[in-house]
């Protein structure tokens, strides 16, 4: 950076500094006084990174080194990172539920406390920093120019980490708002609007600045799913605190309204934060790894904005039965079976781009990855349309077929797509010119295929069966179990279940060693078994 | 007109995009604000006591609405595990809603008055102690004192928000908080009146201190009990 821009930077960081220590020092509650204090580090180590950086030699970039590629390698790391924390939250928090000892029945590490730390690590850490990294990643090589304001990019990048690290010992330390993927408290969510309107000036103004005449398929999901996240993200949000320098809030709406609100962020969550952002992740990489064309434009059109128009109305299907007014139920219920078929379109567009390449999934393991990842993204969204019908929602709400559904989702689609992008980036990012084993990647494709299977379908036998026990008569006409009854019959499949998450947990740490390796430049040279006989013959 | 023209405008694609993905949240969510019918017309229901407000933030704080939902469905099985179906009425001035997603453990709307407060508190220190099957936390930490910083405040906000606490509620925050789990205190009667149904009495067993199981066990045994169900009437109110 120039040293004008330095100042300007470093004096608003000083303001920043001052501010939060000043909150820390006046606040009302404890996680308040820490975040205040996480805050002025934060500012403290941008401020002596802004002045170490400074630089009074314009440094032009020519080449292929014009893209900002350092980000990505950061994101990829990130991304790595997270995703262990969240899935080892997950296999731990799994195992409280069969073995309830491991609460420990201390504050910081009950169930109701982890799990929010669970679910965000995922969503938001792993899936966000992997959205973010590839988002930048497609976005300057479909538009052939760097990213826009690239010091800006940087803030993106590092604010959203702070936002992780806020929510995460938020949430810790017991401060929550309680809706379901939106739980950091007011001013964690006031931090994460700024980082996310600056993300979208980084992308929109990239785009903007492209040098090619149109604007490639996977930049419309990216673009769709920021902005869309935006106004989720604020309308849900809207908060009053009970003052200035304490960390509670109470939620602008209530009741009945806060319910279809949350939901409609909730479900849209999903919709574009796991879905259109990941689609475009898609519409990238499996055509790259592939080698072959998107197999159709005009799907591609009707996939996009039938996605988007219709998921947004799908949120009601969460709240069948409830005391929500029947028509809004309805209505939810009706575009949730219809979301079937764009999602299906999507399917195909994906599952096709491998024509004339179908022979690559036996050798190239990377690719199969990707396509396992689009075949779970289908089988997702038919469930997802079979569960939003009235009548299976009646059995399947409040049980462990949602998370089984959720799960064969996340793992099986947002994850699998993301660790098949992270193999084709990391070789070209670090210059080297292949993985350290290919091996590996095949090996942690079973150890997660397995897990995922172990896990939805430990989920699906636990959920529909404690459905049914729940609804029971006996031929006198008396519910048959007691609510503790059926707890009981959840034990094995909850131990089943850690386990699949265990496995889910150990392909991502094979992930780890191979990227690893391949960064340090070294690659492995496995040599097939007829061979190693010859030779030992 | 030519997709064409979007994928060579990215302010055009931005704009069409936005106002996509407006509508239906538009549809489905602004007449939830407006049609009258939206919540049931039913008498009984009123603001949580501060002391029932503070055991709320708990229950939020430690994430209880993850395995305990509020939201009783109108299915003949529910009803008779836990009795009548939820109205939106009777979360009105929840901020926001707690009606859940997944029930490791059984719903909680009606839960108060099922259980003594004794058990409720044994409960909460060590759940398998009084339900062998259960896998649910324990949460002995509870017993530490009630924190507080301005109870007056969290009132005021609500208010701000629609819940029509009363100047008198307000004014009266601080003493009722206290007064509540202190049947002898001077307050008592006076909580019980701007209250109606509140019940007042010390919930954990330890009448010197103010604790936080005393505010989440007042919180649960008021669950469910406000509704007045004979000037309900559910033809009437069907949506």
């Amino acid at each position: 950076m120039d040293p004008i821009s330095t100042i300007a930077a470093a004096a608003a960081t000083l303001l920043a500094i001052i501010l939060a220590l000043y909150s820390s020092a006046q606040a009302h509650d404890t996680v308040f006084a820490v975040h205040m204090m996480i805050f002025a580090i934060a500012g403290g180590l941008t401020l002596f990174f802004l002045i170490r950086n400074c630089s009074f030699t314009t440094v032009k970039a020519t080449g292929p080194q014009m893209y900002n590629d350092s980000i990505v390698r950061y994101g990829i790391i990130a991304t790595l990172f997270w995703g262990i924390i969240g899935f080892a939250v997950g296999v731990l928090i799994a195992s409280q539920l069969a073995f309830p000892a491991l609460n420990f029945d201390l504050p910081w590490t009950n169930f109701g406390r982890l799990r929010p730390l669970h679910t965000s690590a995922v969503v938001f850490a792993f899936c966000g920093n992997a959205l973010i990294a590839t988002s930048f990643y497609v976005v300057q090589r479909t538009c052939r120019t760097p990213l826009a304001f690239g010091g800006l990019a940087w803030f993106v990048f590092w604010g959203y980490q702070l936002f992780i690290v806020l929510a995460a010992t938020g949430y810790v330390l017991g401060s929550t708002q309680t809706k379901e993927y939106a739980e950091p408290e007011w001013h964690v969510d006031l931090w994460l609007t700024v980082v996310w309107v600056a993300y979208l000036i980084v992308f929109f103004f990239t785009l903007l600045r492209r040098r090619e005449p149109h604007i490639y398929v996977a930049n419309w999901f990216y673009l769709a799913f920021i902005v869309t996240v935006a106004m989720l993200h604020v309308v849900n949000g809207l908060a009053v605190p009970v003052s200035a320098f304490s960390s509670h809030s109470y939620a602008a709406f209530s009741g009945v309204q806060s319910a279809l609100v949350q939901w409609w962020y909730g479900h849209n969550a999903v919709g574009f934060f796991l879905t259109a952002g990941f689609l475009g992740m898609m519409y990238y990489f499996v055509p790259k790894q592939a080698n072959r064309p998107v197999y159709s434009y005009r799907l591609s059109i009707i996939h996009f904005w039938a996605v988007i128009f219709l998921y947004i109305w799908a949120g009601p299907h969460h709240l069948h039965y409830t005391a929500l007014p029947d028509w809004a139920q309805n209505l939810g219920m009706v575009f949730s079976i219809m979301l079937w078929m764009p999602s299906w379109g999507g399917m195909i567009n994906g599952l096709m781009t491998l024509s004339g390449a179908w022979d690559k999934l036996r050798t190239d393991p990377i690719l199969r990855m990707m396509v396992a990842s689009i075949a779970f993204y289908g089988m997702a969204t038919f469930e997802g349309p079979l569960m939003s019908i009235k009548a299976v929602n009646s059995l399947s709400h409040y049980t462990d077929w949602t998370i089984g559904h959720v799960h064969s989702g996340a793992l099986g689609w947002n994850a699998l797509v993301s660790f098949g992008a992270i193999y084709f980036m990391v070789p070209k990012l670090w210059s080297r010119k292949e993985l350290y084993s290919l091996k590996l990647v095949n090996w942690h494709f079973w150890t997660a295929m397995m897990g995922i299977v172990i896990y939805a379908s430990s989920m699906w036998v636990s959920g529909i069966m404690q459905g049914l026990m729940w609804r029971e008569y006996n031929s006198d006409g008396f519910l048959v179990y007691s609510f503790a009854e059926t707890v009981v019959q959840m034990h094995p499949f909850y131990v089943l279940r850690a386990a699949g998450g265990l496995m889910f947990l150990i392909g991502g740490v094979i992930m780890i060693y191979n990227v690893w390796r391949t960064i340090r430049g070294e690659v492995k040279v496995d040599q097939p078994v007829s061979q190693i006989i010859t030779v030992g013959a | 007109m030519n997709h064409g023209t979007i994928e060579r405008n990215g302010s055009l694609l931005l704009v069409l995009s936005l106002l996509v993905v407006a509508i239906g949240g538009l549809v489905e969510i602004a007449p939830l604000f407006y049609l009258e019918n939206t919540i049931e017309k039913v008498k009984g229901v009123r603001p949580y006591s501060p002391l029932e407000l503070m055991g709320q933030n708990i229950y939020k704080r430690e994430g209880c609405n993850l395995c305990h939902s509020q939201m009783i469905r109108p299915f003949k099985d529910e009803v008779e595990r836990y009795g009548h179906y939820s109205l939106a009425a009777e979360s009105m001035y929840d901020h926001p809603f707690l009606w859940g997603s997944k029930r490791t453990g059984p719903d909680l709307a009606r839960v108060g008055g099922r259980y003594s407060d004794e058990w409720h508190r044994e409960h909460m220190k060590a759940p398998r102690n009084l339900v062998p099957e259960s896998v649910m936390p324990g949460y002995p930490f509870l017993m530490q004192p009630l924190k507080v910083h301005d109870i007056q405040a969290h009132l005021k906000v609500n208010k701000l928000l629609g819940v029509p606490y009363t100047k008198d509620q307000i004014d009266n925050a601080a003493v009722d908080l206290v007064s509540q789990a202190n049947p002898d205190s001077d307050g008592a009667e006076d909580v019980e009146a701007r209250y109606p149904k509140a019940l007042v009495r010390d919930f954990d067993g330890k009448p010197e201190t103010l604790t936080e199981m005393d505010a989440l066990i007042a919180y649960l045994q008021v669950l469910g009990t406000m509704v007045d169900f004979s000037t309900y009437d559910a033809k009437a109110n069907l949506r």
